[in-house]
């Protein structure tokens, strides 16, 4: 399969209507309409913003309006969340050119889906659903990526699930499927250190140790969000991605771990229920660009 | 390829998604036998997490596009009613924006409802609301635009149609109900006996609802389908005797209803009405 040639957002629109901030090194946060006012009165201009691309599918109003105006002061990061990339049907054709639509109006910084699927037949789920990792679905998701790649003529950031069961007809691991999909399609990936998190809990492995089979030189984006606590059938601990409260301690020790070796990766606050005010969301993207920011500096200590 | 199954469905290692998706949305289905626990553990509740934010996101879509439905049946009935209805009829589309079009029409036949006959109504409106909320930005018609039209020739003249435009008849209070539960005052006893229509607009970043006066809906009906002014007016006197055609279009044009004047009218003999009929006066709009 062929490997697309990465271009920025600078390259893919001869004619830029907006800006084009740097996104390296920033942190940012989901972006809610509810903390508009309060972003553009604060006037800072050193963050990203994220946006789930399905609520910009819409033909106008005042979505497309507060996008508009957070997109003029601000580097934004396209998250789609329906495009199924990892169901065995054909994507939604549609749908795709609406993505498409997105990244050309709004020349976003970062473009992201996840391994997961979301519609079967005609019915949309409303949730990340879990595959198996074979060599069929391997060919079927990497048939998908490339089929968005070249839909948007950017790269794909493709972020790692959080999952809560398994299939037992899977042949080989998450990290060994990601990494086979990064070679096979060239698409970047988006590190979701929570998902790692909740997934190495629920499934009894080690967090580390799956950082250290994932292919981090490929990592364009970070993600970082708070998950809740349930059982399993066994009365076991079964973490949910809740994405409603702040990050948790172990998660962030692992995020300082990946910046120490990876870098100044732009990374997101994910936080999409039971939202705090602004003030309570910036705390936390503050937690994650001092971590950023120390390892930078200590780096510039020992240049 | 030997994957694609018949009818359209996937067989061997493709078929995961199928197995997967058949008991999210019916609790009475066992876990499917394709999904386990890590280390043989069960997958009961694990599997049971997927249904549950299937069904409960879905719920909250809908809790999110009716705020007044879901205020006047309390946030208990509500979710109740929605869970059969998510149920009975998952979206066909990723855009949940366009989720719930027949959710009024469940409510109306919900069993539990009957005793709120004008809630399916209200919903109604809630869901013209999200339409004009997304719709495209399009500077509406301004009254000037048509004032610029010789009166003589307005009887012929064809408006089109702002894209947020809609309107909702009711036979109860649903625009009064409807602006009162969406508003922060406190819950009142509303009368719901006068039948009414309600105009959803969207002239710039504001949906707004408004009461349509005597003989408008009809009125606006037939301007919808592109008839003119004249041929509309006709239809609503017809129907509602008060019918006031100033006002009407001066309270149309107020509220964006409009983007273009599609054709002007030519010159006819107007039929028992004198042109100025077809003018611009001043005075009393419709009512928000």
């Amino acid at each position: 399969m062929k490997r697309l040639a990465m271009r920025s957002a600078a390259q893919a629109s001869p004619a830029l209507r907006f800006p084009a901030h740097f996104i390296a090194g920033r942190v940012g946060t989901s972006f809610k309409h509810e903390h508009l006012q309060a972003i553009l009165a604060e006037g800072k201009r050193d963050r990203f913003f994220e946006v789930h691309a399905e609520n910009y599918m819409g033909a106008g109003g005042p979505p497309h309006a507060a996008l508009n105006q957070i997109r003029q002061d601000y580097p934004v990061s396209l998250h789609g969340v329906c495009m199924s990339i990892g169901g065995p049907q054909p994507l939604d054709k549609a749908h795709l050119q609406c993505f498409k639509a997105l990244v050309d109006r709004y020349e976003p910084a970062l473009v992201s889906e996840h391994l997961a699927w979301s519609t079967h037949g005609t019915t949309y789920f409303n949730d990340l659903l879990p595959l198996p990792y074979t060599a069929a679905t391997l060919a079927r998701v990497a048939d998908h990526i490339d089929q968005v790649q070249e839909a948007v003529g950017r790269q794909l950031l493709l972020e790692n699930p959080s999952t809560y069961l398994v299939f037992p007809e899977s042949t080989m691991s998450e990290t060994l499927f990601i990494a086979e999909l990064v070679r096979r399609t060239g698409c970047g990936l988006l590190l979701d250190i929570n998902n790692v998190f909740v997934s190495a809990t629920n499934h009894g492995f080690a967090a580390l140790d799956y950082l250290a089979d994932f292919p981090l030189e490929q990592v364009g984006e970070i993600h970082l969000a708070g998950h809740a606590q349930q059982a399993d059938d066994e009365g076991e601990l079964l973490l949910i991605d809740s994405h409603d409260c702040p990050v948790a301690d172990a998660v962030w020790k692992l995020f300082d771990v990946i910046i120490s070796q990876c870098g100044p990766i732009p990374t997101l606050i994910e936080w999409d229920s039971d939202l705090p005010d602004w003030a309570g969301l910036k705390a936390e993207a503050d937690a994650a660009q001092t971590i950023i920011d120390r390892h930078v500096q200590g780096k510039a200590h020992a240049a | 390829m030997p994957l694609e199954g018949r009818e359209g469905g996937f067989c061997g290692e493709l078929s995961y998604a199928a197995a997967f998706a058949r008991a999210l949305l019916d609790p009475d289905l066992a876990t499917p036998t394709a999904v386990a626990g890590p280390k043989s553990k069960a997958a009961v509740k694990r599997y049971n997490v997927y249904r549950n934010n299937v069904t409960v996101s879905l719920i909250n879509a809908l809790a999110a596009a009716f705020p007044a439905t879901l205020r006047i049946t309390g946030v208990d009935f509500f979710r109740a009613m929605a869970r059969f209805y998510v149920r009975a009829t998952p979206p066909r589309s990723p855009l949940l924006f366009d989720y719930g079009r027949d959710f009024p029409d469940f409510i109306e036949r919900y069993e539990y409802a009957q005793s709120v006959p004008w809630l399916a109504d209200v919903a109604r409106i809630e869901r013209v609301w999200l339409d004009a909320y997304h719709a495209a930005d399009v500077q509406p018609l301004m009254p000037h635009d048509l004032a610029a039209i010789p009166s003589d020739r307005l009887v012929n003249t064809v408006l089109k149609l702002h894209p947020a435009t809609r309107v909702i008849r009711s036979r109860f209070s649903a625009v009064t109900i409807f602006t009162a539960s969406r508003s922060d005052g406190p819950d009142s006893h509303l009368e719901v006996v006068e039948p009414e229509d309600a105009l959803v607009t969207r002239p710039a970043l504001e949906v707004e609802v408004r009461r349509l006066p005597p003989g408008g809906a009809i009125f606006l009906s037939h301007l919808i389908t592109g008839e003119s002014l004249g041929a509309s007016a006709s239809a609503a006197f017809s129907e509602s005797p008060s019918f006031d055609l100033p006002a009407n279009i001066r309270g149309l044009l107020e509220a964006g209803a409009f983007t273009t004047v599609l054709l002007r009218g030519k010159l006819t003999p107007c039929s028992g009405k004198s042109p100025a009929t077809y003018g611009m006066p001043s005075g009393g709009a419709f009512n928000g």
